[in-house]
């Protein structure tokens, strides 16, 4: 009973941040201008490290923690040194 | 028997969280392809940031607590990392964008009506 529930659950939350992750990558086509592009680059990151989180609940293991954890820390890596080019038009100056 | 047959008080909420969650972040998407101005749509994916990574977090920390018969609170890292950083690289990227703006005197962000 519950465990339909949760499967249930799960399926929907994976269906939804799939969509978000789509929805994302056509702003990444779409974006008119660099900083678009970033903001969506960001948006796909956090949204993928959400569905890994997700995957992790189905499965029940550690694992995909740990991938969620490097996924988060890789965008804010990215992010940052992106917006630091759009303004300084280099990276470590 | 899978990890997945949690008693009903634990599995409703789990599940309204994670569904809230992910809906909402899903919502946050749709602001990011729909709004029309950079400056608009820089607010829509903190959505996904806030409520989404805070209902998926908590119902994964009550699935692990209840199924493994302890408290495993190392999700909530996540959300307290994601919660922190998110302000810090989108104001940096809305200044960027706002120093991309200004010499070329383009539209800046919409002014709050008066």
């Amino acid at each position: 009973m519950s465990a339909t529930i949760m499967g249930v659950a799960i399926g929907l939350a994976q269906l939804a941040l799939a969509l978000a992750i789509v929805l994302a990558t056509m702003r990444l086509i779409l974006g008119p201008r660099a900083q678009d592009l970033v903001l969506a680059l960001d948006a796909v990151y956090v949204h993928t490290m959400l569905l890994f989180l997700t995957l992790g609940i189905r499965t029940g293991t550690v694992f995909f923690f740990e991938a969620a954890l490097v996924i988060a820390v890789l965008g804010l890596v990215a992010t940052l040194a992106l917006a630091k080019f759009l303004m300084r038009g280099e990276v470590i100056e | 028997m899978s990890h997945l047959d949690l008693p009903l008080w634990a599995a409703v909420p789990a599940a309204l969280l994670l569904v809230g969650g992910a809906v909402l972040t899903l919502l946050g998407a749709v602001g990011l392809l729909r709004l029309p101005t950079f400056y608009e749509r820089i607010h829509a994916p903190t959505l996904g940031t806030s409520y989404g990574a805070f209902g998926i977090v908590l119902a994964s920390v009550i699935v692990f607590s209840v199924s493994q018969q302890r408290p495993v609170l190392h999700e909530l890292l996540i959300a307290v990392f994601i919660t922190v950083t998110t302000p810090v690289t989108l104001m940096l990227l809305g200044r960027a964008a706002l120093y991309r703006d200004a010499p070329k005197g383009r539209q800046g962000p919409p002014q709050p009506p008066t």
